[in-house]
């Protein structure tokens, strides 16, 4: 765009794009900065970060990664003189603060968990919500309006508001501290949004490709396969976005259902400060692998996710 | 290829019957229109032939078996949708090969067989291209390749000129009813256009308000409209109608309109009194300044090499075609001529033809 171009009716004038593009990054910077606090904090040593003024410029150090991964012991330093040269960096580090490592931390098993549990409703919710999404938009189903508000109602209070009921019944049913357990329970949760996002999106395509695809020999289910689901992308990927963020952050279930086997990464993180003094660059670290996985998810789906937000607005 | 014969075929949506006891007969190879108003219930006789809808009741036979139940994939049929459905995930070449990947077709004998067909329709040269980028005709081409390439038992086609601009439109027609000239397929093709369905059918269905007003070819359609539904519906201005009264004897020529003498086609029925109307083409009408049947000139739409001249009787309206060169002006009172031998007889209350030489001398020519 050069500066002799014609006034445009629609085109942003370039002060207004400088104004909104100020805006934005401002936004942008205050919204980033908690969390590239939390980034510097995993690399610091844990005096630098309780350091008062808090330390800008420091001297990385990956003790905080050692930490998160490993349980400690403290020994006197005969003991650790008296050990062999230490094996690693994390060996070292930690014997400069008196301490041998003792065994990995549950960090990891905590973070699997998070990943299959997360997944794996989002999975299911996905899964669920495209077929009823489809049966509400393509079938007679009797009572469709009821069943569709119902299906919503389910959303019109917090879940914990359950809390109580789900805690006895999942001890009943033995599904406390299980992966299975957390799984239902976030499918449960998501499912509705699910079905309400997805049949927003199935109403959009026109059922004479499906019609078309049965007249051609296709059964309804290869038809749905072949035709409806690869223009449904779009709605999938916005609506398994909007589950796994759920999933992957929720805490209050996590921390009253799941305590050991099968606890998450969410209530596992904040039991890090516990152990042994407040153990803020190992915290920091946690949360930052915490952020990882949904990161890569959303810019894996970025495209979809933004087409998914505006959707109905601009579909042809 | 197939005939398609449909018995007593009905359908209903709850209280609203769509499709009131259908029948009819497409010949195998035979471009057959069912043409009707929108809401008169030809789309829907399509949706049942297809197996997209199950009727109410009645049969339908492709090729001798009965069909009337069976699923749409089990029927051999192609269908052409009105906005082509045209899967925008695929390119042209999948989209016409989909239906061959359904049977399990050996991948180079779908190839071999796609090429073919983009041959035919003069579309090879975009095979490999994204649907979403073509235009307005040529996605009509991929449409109909995707349904001739499985050389199924008919073709239905749902308005396919539909939503193509005026230009493409007359061309496709042409396309088209060369392609069935060509590959000579049972056609059923729906549309609430005449011009279309005038310039490609064998024979035509028109259809008002479920019912199928008549059945026949193009010209037994406009020379001879069954109703005053047809008549209205079928030309372009459409038919004239001037009212009289009194029954109608067999053997009349001649009949009273306005204090004229009109002389008609000979009469065939007796026809108690009633109100009944006299149909004249407006190419029928001539300006005769002898006859009684007189009226004032109330306008002119000239098309070139002839003109729509409307002219105020004592009935209304009435519009004649005649030669451009005439010059009239408004107000100017003129005679009406009517053409003895062509006009059509109808009883008003009905709507229906009253039958005359003219019908016989039709059915002599065809058995003759």
């Amino acid at each position: 765009m050069s500066l002799t171009t014609a006034h445009s009716v629609v085109a942003p004038s370039s002060n207004a794009k400088l104004i909104a593009g100020t805006i934005i990054i401002a936004y942008a910077l205050i919204s980033i900065v908690p969390l590239l606090w939390i980034f510097a904090t995993s690399f610091k040593t844990p005096p630098d970060s309780i350091a008062y003024p808090p330390k800008i410029v420091f001297q990385p150090s990956i003790e905080g990664y050692c930490n998160l991964f490993t349980t400690r012991t403290r020994q006197t330093p005969e003991y650790i003189n008296s050990l062999g040269p230490a094996t690693g960096f994390c060996d070292e580090t930690v014997r400069k603060r008196n301490m041998v490592i003792a065994g990995p931390s549950n960090f990891l098993p905590r973070f699997v968990n998070s990943l299959i549990i997360a997944f794996g409703s989002t999975f299911c919710a996905v899964f669920l919500g495209t077929l009823s999404a489809y049966g509400f938009s393509r079938f007679k189903v009797p009572l469709a309006d009821d069943l569709l508000f119902f299906i919503l109602s389910t959303r019109f209070m917090p879940p914990i508001a359950v809390a109580i009921p789900i805690y006895l019944m999942y001890r009943e049913l033995g599904l406390s501290d299980t992966a299975l357990g957390m799984i239902l329970l976030y499918t449960a949760v998501n499912v509705s949004l699910a079905v309400w996002l997805l049949k927003g999106f199935i109403d959009e395509i026109p059922r004479e490709y499906e019609e078309a695809a049965m007249i051609d020999g296709y059964t309804r289910l290869q038809a749905f396969w072949r035709t409806v689901l690869p223009q449904a992308t779009t709605g999938i990927a916005a609506t398994a976005i909007f589950c796994l963020i759920f999933a992957w952050n929720e805490y209050a279930f996590a921390a009253l259902l799941t305590s050991g086997t099968a606890q998450t990464a969410p209530p596992f993180i904040p039991t890090i400060i516990g152990e042994g003094g407040q153990d803020w660059p190992a915290v920091a670290a946690g949360t930052t692998i915490f952020l990882v996985p949904i990161l890569v998810f959303t810019i894996l789906l970025r495209k979809q996710l933004l087409r998914g937000i505006t959707f109905g607005a601009v579909r042809k | 290829m197939a005939e398609i014969r449909v018995q007593n075929l009905r359908k209903a949506f709850g209280a609203f019957v769509a499709v009131q006891d259908s029948n009819f007969v497409v010949e195998d190879g035979e471009f057959f229109v069912m043409l009707g108003p929108s809401g008169c219930g030809k789309t829907t006789t399509l949706r049942m032939i297809a197996g997209l809808e199950l009727p109410t009741g009645g049969k339908i036979l492709l090729g001798g078996e009965d069909v009337t139940m069976r699923r749409a994939r089990e029927r051999d049929i192609a269908f052409v949708f009105q906005l082509f459905a045209l899967y925008p995930h695929m390119n042209v070449r999948k989209n016409i090969g989909f239906p061959l990947l359904a049977q399990g077709m050996p991948s180079a004998e779908i190839r071999s067989r796609v090429e073919e067909t983009a041959k035919l329709l003069r579309i090879d040269h975009l095979l490999d291209k994204s649907v979403s980028g073509l235009a307005g005709g040529d996605r009509q081409r991929v449409a109909l390749g995707r349904a001739i390439v499985r050389r199924p038992k008919c073709f239905l086609m749902d308005e396919p000129l539909g939503t193509l601009d005026t230009e493409f439109r007359d061309l496709m027609v042409h396309e088209l009813r060369e392609l069935h000239n060509r590959i000579h397929a049972t056609t059923v093709y729906v549309t609430h256009d005449q011009m279309e369905a005038m310039s490609m059918a064998d024979k035509i269905a028109v259809m008002n308000h479920g019912v199928i007003e008549q059945f026949g070819s193009p010209r037994e359609i406009y020379d001879r409209p069954a109703t005053m539904f047809v008549a209205d519906f079928i030309g372009s201005p459409p038919m004239n109608f001037l009212k009289f009264g009194g029954g109608l004897a067999k053997g009349a020529k001649e009949i009273v309109v306005q204090g004229a003498k009109v002389a008609v086609p000979e009469v065939r029925e007796d026809v108690a009194p009633a109100d009944m109307a006299l149909g004249i083409r407006p190419e029928h009408i001539r300006f005769d300044d002898g006859s009684k049947l007189r009226g004032a000139i109330y306008g002119t739409e000239y098309l070139g090499t002839t003109q729509i001249v409307a002219v105020e009787t004592a009935d209304g309206i009435i519009k004649a075609r005649v030669p451009a060169g005439i010059h009239l002006s408004p107000g100017e009172q003129v005679g009406l001529a009517l053409n003895g031998a062509r006009l059509s007889l109808f009883e008003k209350g009905s709507g229906r033809a009253v039958r005359t030489a003219m019908h016989d001398q039709a059915a002599e020519a065809r058995h003759g």
